[in-house]
């Protein structure tokens, strides 16, 4: 960041000029609103049985995630330094809490004591 | 923010800016907290002893346009940025004072949803479902004011003059944008894992 | 940033600090070694809080059927004296010596974020002075340091209620702390300190905070929803409503066995840096101690649930979390074979420092294997709440991390105060410390064994456990004899004051190369880094280099003018808030104004930050 420098008005450093053009981010934004659609629409869709209507709106939701990310948060144009911290994150977070639901659903039926 | 490097010159090791890397870092960070909210919904969510279940009392149309006005508030907050790195402080607070607005929608939405929710008989001390329901959305409700103070706040900035020109000043939107988005990506997630993937009462 | 903005308006709410010394030049110091030093001070008087709790239950269980406590003040002061040993001693301990000396190591003028530095002292501060608040507000916290759902929800009084707001508070700090070491250590280095030339504590350091900065979210949810379920009437324990008291276990063990080594892993570096010292040999395996470090790290999120054997979470997650604690063993051992090959053939001085460093290695491979031991579900079965357990966590804890980071501070103490802590007592503490401590805990290997159960507030006669805890007790008081004998060393060696030079132990990184006590711009010039050790090459010289004058701080006469960050008030408000808004969230039944008090609280902390944004960094001058 080397606004020390200068005293122009807009300066915009290097990392800044690679991000997409306002076009683009409506663009991204259009795509994003369709597949809020689907989701609803597919939500609405009886035929499709509960594990593939999971599925399906666990994929849209993922598309959603990454779109966000690497368009909006600019993961996609800025250094991998970024990306690295997010994604440890999340797959720190999948790997954990996965671990941890399936101890609880491997287990069978709820606790000891919890009368159901 | 100016929370800046300790040293003058303002090179770091990486080349990368500190404040952003500190952001990513935090973000990192939240991924965990969300994780455990929505594992702690996950585990009870077939889990209701009393009270209404989830779809019962899930209003899917309702919070299928307070989740679009929050996906097009990441809209807006893109389009300040792009304003402010054109320099063009006027669009930079038309857009920020946008996604506030789509944001304080998004809030004005949940609180109207909880009214509505207690009013059919789901309280926190209603059931392990309606605990971890109201603390998780309820959390990220408080990420998104937390949001709509610091966009407040840049438009605070801009309009005194405070907000540089430069590209420290377009660091600073971008600083909140990176937040504001995260917000909005963790609301993906509740909207689809919360809302609409189908419970199992038999599970 | 203020020299092109120069033109803008800057003003800040309040009139910018001035003091550099007394009461408000300490308060409002945004100075990493000032802030090492007040964490450092402040976790050494909780040490002493935390100790003489320690010594009240070894008074208690001296004898059989002891009347010292009572059962509920047993209760409590285990509780506090669990949560002040980790959250308020090892840790801040521990972080303390990580904001002196990381940036002195890698050669940078403070850390990246010095008002965010100054923040998580006073959270600390503020977070910890709330927890021990509780005994004059109805009663300390005394579920235990684990907290376990039910009993932690059910528990009357506002204990446990401390509890989820006050260990909160203080992962705030530890959050905030980890972010700015983070982007310390990735971002400041100076030029050349490749990450492969950074000094193994800076390593460790850096393991230590990614490992708070994704374990405290995890805890932060937790003691959320101890909070609701306790002050709001959630049911995210209650079994009654469906609530998996288990789900409360997960998140603590999933927070707690990452802690574990945030505890360790900066006492682990502390030695990394003393053994090549004082062998005066470069660390044995520089690579190998690292990746363990780091594999320790990855590792430490996969082991959690050995703590939970006894719950029967059926074999294959018993097999499996077995596997993965006997595994990480691995990494652990081979950094021990690191420091004994840095011994090995050196030319050892048996400075106080050494003994303790020696001394850590020796009880945390005591502590080491009694935990590998506890890795065999069957044996942990036996194990589970006796004195067995107490016995293990206080050789990895006490012989290990506390070890570390009293050796670090003999090290350390010239380059801090400028003069050294006296060689006798400290050698004198060092062997009080060393004897009281396995009087004390070794002992309890064999209680436990023979299943004397922790927690307790009493034991009958005839269980064979009356000598054996009497001796304990003797180990107790041996160390807090020896603690004396090291408040005495200061100040019989503040009143000498025999100057130490900058380089009192011929030592090998760049902390060495400035002035004793620094400066406050820690270098004349930021050092250009050729070498691991870069210290030692620049004294001796390497094959790729002539040694160089070394670059030494202090002198007024530098020419450039160096910008430091200047001193604010708003990190010290920033945290008043928070013990604000808790106390209204504890009252929040008895008061019909509490929700007045957390939102007080909360807009205090607000108008502090808007206060803070709006400051520059670096004041004008």
């Amino acid at each position: 960041m080397s606004d020390a420098q200068t005293s122009m008005e807009h300066v915009v450093d290097p990392h800044m000029q690679d991000h997409p053009s306002p076009r683009k981010y409506v663009n991204v934004a259009l795509i994003l609103a369709i597949i809020t659609a689907i989701e609803v629409a597919i939500y609405y869709v009886t035929a499709i049985s509960a594990s593939v209507l999971t599925a399906m709106l666990i994929g849209l939701a993922f598309i959603k995630f990454v779109m966000v990310g690497l368009y909006f948060m600019h993961l996609k144009f800025d250094s991998h330094t970024f990306r690295r911290f997010f994604i440890t994150g999340i797959v720190l977070a999948f790997f954990v809490f996965g671990a941890v639901m399936a101890l609880f659903f491997t287990r069978g039926g709820p606790a000891p004591g919890f009368g159901s | 923010m100016s929370t800046h490097a300790a040293a003058p010159e303002h090179h770091t090791s990486t080349g990368l800016d500190n404040t952003k890397l500190a952001m990513w870092a935090f973000l990192g960070s939240e991924c965990l907290f969300f994780g455990s909210f929505i594992s702690t919904y996950l585990l009870y969510r077939n889990r209701v002893v009393a009270g209404p279940t989830p779809h019962e009392i899930y209003d899917i149309p309702y919070t299928s346009v307070s989740s679009f006005v929050l996906l097009m508030s990441s809209l807006t907050m893109v389009l300040a940025l792009a304003a402010i790195q054109r320099g063009d402080q006027r669009g930079l607070r038309i857009w920020l004072l946008a996604t506030s607005f789509l944001g304080l929608v998004f809030v004005g939405g949940q609180v109207y949803e909880f009214t509505s929710f207690v009013d059919e008989g789901l309280k926190v001390s209603t059931s392990t479902f309606g605990s971890s329901f109201f603390v998780l959305t309820g959390f990220h409700g408080a990420h998104v004011t937390v949001g709509i103070l610091m966009l407040l706040a840049l438009v605070g900035l801009s309009w005194s003059g405070r907000l540089e020109p430069s590209s420290e000043g377009a660091r600073k939107v971008e600083l909140i944008g990176l937040y504001w988005h995260f917000v909005d990506i963790v609301w993906i997630v509740i909207f689809t894992v919360i809302y609409l993937v189908p419970t199992n009462p038999s599970a | 940033m203020a020299t092109a903005t120069g033109s803008l308006p800057r003003r800040g709410l309040l009139a910018r600090p001035t003091a550099k010394t007394g009461v408000w030049g300490w308060m409002t110091t945004v100075d990493h070694k000032k802030i090492g030093i007040m964490y450092c001070a402040t976790a050494l008087f909780f040490f002493g809080v935390g100790g003489l709790e320690a010594l009240a239950i070894r008074l208690q269980l001296a004898q059989p059927n002891g009347e010292v406590l009572t059962a509920s003040q047993y209760n409590q002061f285990f509780t506090m004296h669990g949560l002040t040993m980790i959250f308020l001693v090892v840790m801040p301990l521990g972080v303390g010596l990580m904001n002196y000396f990381i940036p002195l190591m890698i050669g940078a003028r403070d850390v990246a974020f010095p008002r965010l530095n100054a923040f998580s002292y006073w959270v600390f501060l503020v977070g910890g002075l709330f927890l021990y608040s509780s005994f004059f507000l109805g009663g300390a916290p005394d579920g235990g340091w684990f907290g376990y759902a039910p009993l932690s929800t059910s528990l009357p009084g506002h204990g446990m209620t401390f509890y989820s707001l006050g260990l909160q508070i203080l992962g705030v700090a530890s959050l905030a702390g980890a972010v700015n070491f983070i982007i310390t250590i990735i971002n400041m280095r100076a030029p050349g300190m490749t990450f492969f030339k950074l000094p193994v504590f800076i390593w460790m350091s850096m393991v230590t905070s990614f490992l708070l900065l994704f374990a405290m979210p995890v805890i932060a949810v937790a003691l959320f929803q101890l909070m609701f379920d306790r002050a709001f009437e959630a049911n995210f324990f209650n079994p009654a409503a469906g609530g998996e008291p288990l789900l409360w276990q997960h998140l603590f063990w999933l927070f707690g066995h990452p802690e574990v080594y945030i505890m360790i892993l900066p006492a682990m570096g502390i030695v990394s840096e003393i053994l090549p010292t004082f062998a005066r040999k470069p660390i044995f395996g520089y690579a190998a101690i690292v990746f363990a470090g780091a594999a320790i790290g990855i590792m430490g999120w996969g082991v959690w649930a050995h703590h939970m054997f006894a719950v029967g979470l059926g074999p294959v997650a018993n097999s499996v979390f077995a596997a993965t604690t006997m595994f990480i063993a691995v990494p652990t051992g081979v950094k021990i074979f690191n420091w004994l090959g840095t011994l090995w053939g050196g030319d050892i001085r048996f400075k106080t420092p050494l003994l303790f460093s020696v001394g850590f290695v020796a009880l945390f491979i005591i502590g080491g294997l009694s935990g590998v031991s506890h890795a065999i579900v069957p044996h942990d079965a036996q194990q589970t709440d006796t004195y067995y357990i107490v016995a293990h966590f206080h050789y990895v804890l006490f012989g290990g991390a506390i070890f570390g980071i009293f050796g670090g501070i003999y090290y350390w103490w010239p380059k801090v105060f400028g003069w050294t802590l006296g060689e006798g007592l400290g050698k004198l503490h060092f062997w009080l410390f060393f004897i009281g401590m396995n009087l004390t805990f070794g002992l309890m290997h064999i209680v436990g064994l023979q299943g004397q159960p922790r927690r307790t507030y009493t034991y009958p006669e005839g269980m064979g456990w009356d000598f054996l805890n009497f001796i304990e007790t003797i180990g107790a008081f041996t160390i807090a004899f020896s603690m004396v004998v090291f408040l005495v060393n200061i100040v019989i060696s503040k009143a000498k004051r025999e100057a130490a030079g900058d380089d009192p132990w011929d030592a090998r990184t760049l902390e060495w190369a400035t002035s004793s006590p620094p400066p406050e711009h820690n270098f004349d010039t930021i050092p250009q880094v050729h070498e691991r050790d870069d210290f030692w090459y620049r004294k001796y010289g390497s094959p790729h280099e002539q040694p160089q004058p070394v670059i030494a701080g202090g002198a007024d006469g530098h020419e450039e003018h160096i910008h430091l960050p200047s001193p604010s008030y708003f990190p010290m408000f920033a945290s008043f808030g928070l013990p604000v808004a808790a106390y209204g969230v504890i009252f929040f039944s008895d008061w019909s104004f509490a929700p007045l008090v957390i939102g007080g609280g909360l807009l205090w902390t607000l108008l502090s930050l808007v206060g803070w944004v709006l400051e520059p960094g670096t004041a004008d001058e």
